[in-house]
């Protein structure tokens, strides 16, 4: 590296935070025709795991083991979170009367919480809408977990491939070559399978044509026996996703969804925690139907 | 109240006293120092398990990811701050009683911000890439975030640390000046004719010294007001309930304040004894440390009460939860153990007879400082186990001993590098001691002419 590189002006390189000056994420500043979004049925989820598994063989998750998992390290990705019903007062919750239950991943926020706090920029916002982490740049101070509303994202406590021996010989055979394995001391979360996102995008350019809701599919959602998940391009008015976003009337610029009144009572539509404005990209179709028992 | 220093003790007394430390503390000194080693070797043999194995072996888990290092990393970064209160700010006001006992105090400053550097290291996952933080030039041109709250951090302990060696050492030229025209032979002879820098003493050498002092001290006390405010930066700019909290930053410096000056305390009765500084460590001299703490404690208590109708009366439903869960929940003992250390205890400084009594402010000024650690393990802690997402929540996760050991182990690290220190340079300044006294026997010179005057007066009526 040069003198006259470091005089150079690099501030074009840098990050603009999607909310810088105006209060709401700002497009401009995303010269992209891709946003990855998702909404997700609770409706539907009867609450399988199917798609935590399917995270787990997709993104090369350790799996932690019985000890390490009571003691909450678990690196689910992809987590279902089970809720009791409450049955007779406030407070009081009877596994019998039925339970919910809520899938959970990193909400890929516009304004990300994560992202500013970071000493190494190692999290940064892409161009189509995610919050990428980038290992090798991770030197595991954690603030982006600390200062993360959901608690989405998992540090390797350990060194799960090789000290740890999570894969061990012929385990190894069935790791995803499309993305590593990762080492101890750095953060991860979900991607929203990047490596198939990624596949995805060079396909459609190499045939000269936009991303379609049929090119991809993250593992989640393949694996969902319901068809509660529903993943893709936010900015494609035909896409699935932007059809339900958009009949639900939630907007991801908003902070404060303002419903029609008229068909507010009908609408099922929301995002978890949204009054933080992290603008987060996952959608939830409140449930409707009773209780399992 | 009686005097803080005899106006008659020679200057080659005083010369002598204190090269004394130098060479023959008491017994006591070495076993300090044996038990700051050995305190130091648990923390290495944790920190070597923890580096090897990974920092799973801290017990640490999803929600709880910043454990005991960070509040204890705040700690110490705390303590350094009462260094520059004494030796700069009051240098600036002229409180000449601070004088035989700036020095250890701001060896305090330094040392416990070495100690809070090594916590940054043992936090972070990725030990052997600490570099990234910097922002070295690279030839991928890569630079660190300087959004991050945690980079300012790391930028203002850099300056403050560098700051503070620098008036350490620029004010303790002429005494290392002194130790060279003394010590006769060995290492040390080389060492204080280095360190001295050549100096003899000549008006102009005083002249540049004092511009030289004086400035760095103004430089450094801004620095000290704003380190600890970025400390409290990690916290209130985040978003999490309990730390955005607006009043953080004089609420951080008030608690650094409040926490050096009772490790000043602390040390002072330490070094009184293990050196036999009584002549110049003198009670009155600790009274007025002991009125300042009081002074000090009393502010940290109205913010935290600030702090905590703030949060009460806001309609922040999370942050008024994390409030409840400290003060009823698990970590209760330690909340209202920091209530009672931070708010209570000093009242016992306000007892005139415990002022000057050794074994009760010895007490009171541990007891002080335990009560400031579990204020910032209240700070941290709660807000991880009990944050927004009420399906992480998790108040069960504890702390386990290789965390434990490794805070344990701090202390003796602090006490180790602060003993030796000690023993090499001059713990009490000596050029200043004598322009005390020097101006003590002015004033009692002043005192008896008058009364001769006022008797000759009387006797030609």
């Amino acid at each position: 590296m040069s003198v006259s590189n470091l005089l150079e002006n690099w501030s074009k390189f840098r990050h603009t935070h999607p909310v810088d000056d105006k209060g709401h994420p700002d497009w401009e500043a995303y010269p992209s025709d891709i946003k990855w979004a998702m909404s997700i049925d609770l409706d539907a989820c009867t609450g399988c795991n199917a798609c935590s598994v399917a995270c787990y063989a997709e993104n090369n998750l350790p799996v932690v083991g019985k000890e390490k998992y009571s003691h909450g390290q678990a690196m689910h990705w992809m987590r279902i979170e089970r809720y009791w019903d409450e049955s007779a007062g406030v407070g009081e919750f009877d596994a019998d009367k039925g339970a919910r239950f809520l899938p959970m991943m990193c909400q890929q926020c516009e304004a990300a919480p994560c992202e500013t706090v970071c000493p190494v920029g190692a999290t940064n916002h892409t161009e189509d809408g995610l919050n990428s982490q980038i290992y090798n740049r991770c030197i595991g101070s954690r603030y982006c977990s600390a200062n993360c509303p959901y608690k989405v994202r998992y540090f390797n406590w350990y060194n799960y491939p090789e000290q740890e021996k999570v894969w061990p010989e012929p385990l190894n055979q069935q790791l995803n070559p499309d993305l590593t394995v990762r080492t101890k001391g750095v953060m991860e979360k979900c991607t929203f399978c990047k490596q198939r996102t990624y596949t995805a995008r060079n396909n459609a350019k190499t045939e000269g044509r936009p991303v379609q809701d049929s090119d991809v599919q993250t593992a989640c959602q393949e694996a969902c026996p319901v068809g509660a998940i529903t993943f893709g391009n936010l900015f494609n008015p035909e896409s699935q996703v932007a059809k339900q976003w958009k009949s639900q009337q939630v907007e991801l610029t908003k902070e404060v969804q303002d419903k029609d009144e008229k068909e507010g009572n009908r609408l099922r539509g929301y995002r978890i925690l949204e009054e933080l404005r992290p603008y987060p990209s996952v959608m939830y179709l409140e449930r409707v139907r009773e209780s399992a028992v | 109240m009686g005097k803080d220093i005899r106006e008659d003790i020679a200057w080659a007394q005083i010369n002598k006293d204190v090269l004394k430390s130098l060479e023959s503390p008491r017994k006591l000194y070495w076993v300090i120092l044996l038990v700051a080693i050995a305190m130091v070797g648990v923390a290495v043999g944790c920190e070597i398990y923890q580096y090897n194995v990974g920092l799973g072996v801290g017990n640490f888990d999803n929600p709880n990811v910043w454990g005991l290092y960070i509040a204890t990393f705040i700690f110490w970064i705390g303590m350094s701050h009462s260094g520059t209160l004494l030796s700069a700010i009051l240098h600036l006001m002229h409180a000449d009683w601070r004088k035989p006992i700036y020095r250890f105090a701001e060896a305090m400053t330094t040392f416990s911000l070495m100690t809070a550097g090594l916590f940054v290291m043992v936090h972070l996952g990725r030990l052997w890439q600490v570099y990234y933080a910097l922002p070295y030039p690279s030839e991928r041109w890569v630079w660190p975030n300087f959004q991050s709250p945690l980079l300012w951090d790391a930028m203002a302990i850099f300056t403050y640390l560098s700051s503070s060696v620098l008036f350490l050492y620029i004010g303790s030229i002429p005494d290392l000046a002194i130790c060279r025209d003394n010590i006769h032979q060995g290492w040390r002879k080389k060492l204080y004719s280095i360190l001295a820098l050549g100096w003899e003493g000549t008006d102009r050498q005083w002249r540049n010294f004092r511009i030289t002092y004086l400035t760095v001290a103004c430089f450094l006390i801004p620095l000290a007001v704003s380190v600890h405010s970025i400390v409290a930066s990690d916290f209130a700019m985040s978003q999490q309930p309990g730390w955005h909290v607006t009043s953080f930053p004089p609420y951080f410096v008030a608690g650094a304040l409040y926490s050096g000056c009772a490790a000043i305390i602390t040390l002072f009765i330490i070094l009184r004894y293990v050196f036999r500084f009584e002549e110049y460590m003198t009670l009155p001299i600790l009274k007025k440390t002991v009125r300042l703490t009081f002074a000090i404690a009393m502010v940290w208590t109205y913010l935290n009460c600030i702090e905590f109708a703030a949060t009460w009366y806001s309609h922040d439903e999370a942050a008024k939860a994390v409030l409840i869960e400290k003060a009823t929940g698990r970590f209760a003992p330690f909340f209202w153990g920091m209530i009672f250390c931070g708010s209570v205890v000093p009242f016992a400084l306000m007892v005139k007879k415990w002022q000057t009594s050794i074994p009760v402010m010895f007490a009171v000024s541990l007891l002080l400082n335990l009560g400031m650690w579990l204020e910032r393990w209240m700070i941290v802690a709660p807000t991880f186990s009990h944050g927004y997402y009420p399906w992480t929540w998790d108040e069960h996760m504890w702390p386990s001993m290789v965390q434990w050991g490794i805070v344990f182990g701090s202390f003796g690290w602090f006490t180790l590098l602060f003993m030796v220190f000690c023993k090499v340079v001059p713990s009490v300044s000596m050029y200043e001691v004598k322009e005390m006294v020097y101006h003590r026997s002015l004033a009692k010179k002043k005192e008896e002419q008058a009364v001769k005057e006022e008797l000759a007066a009387k006797g030609a009526n």
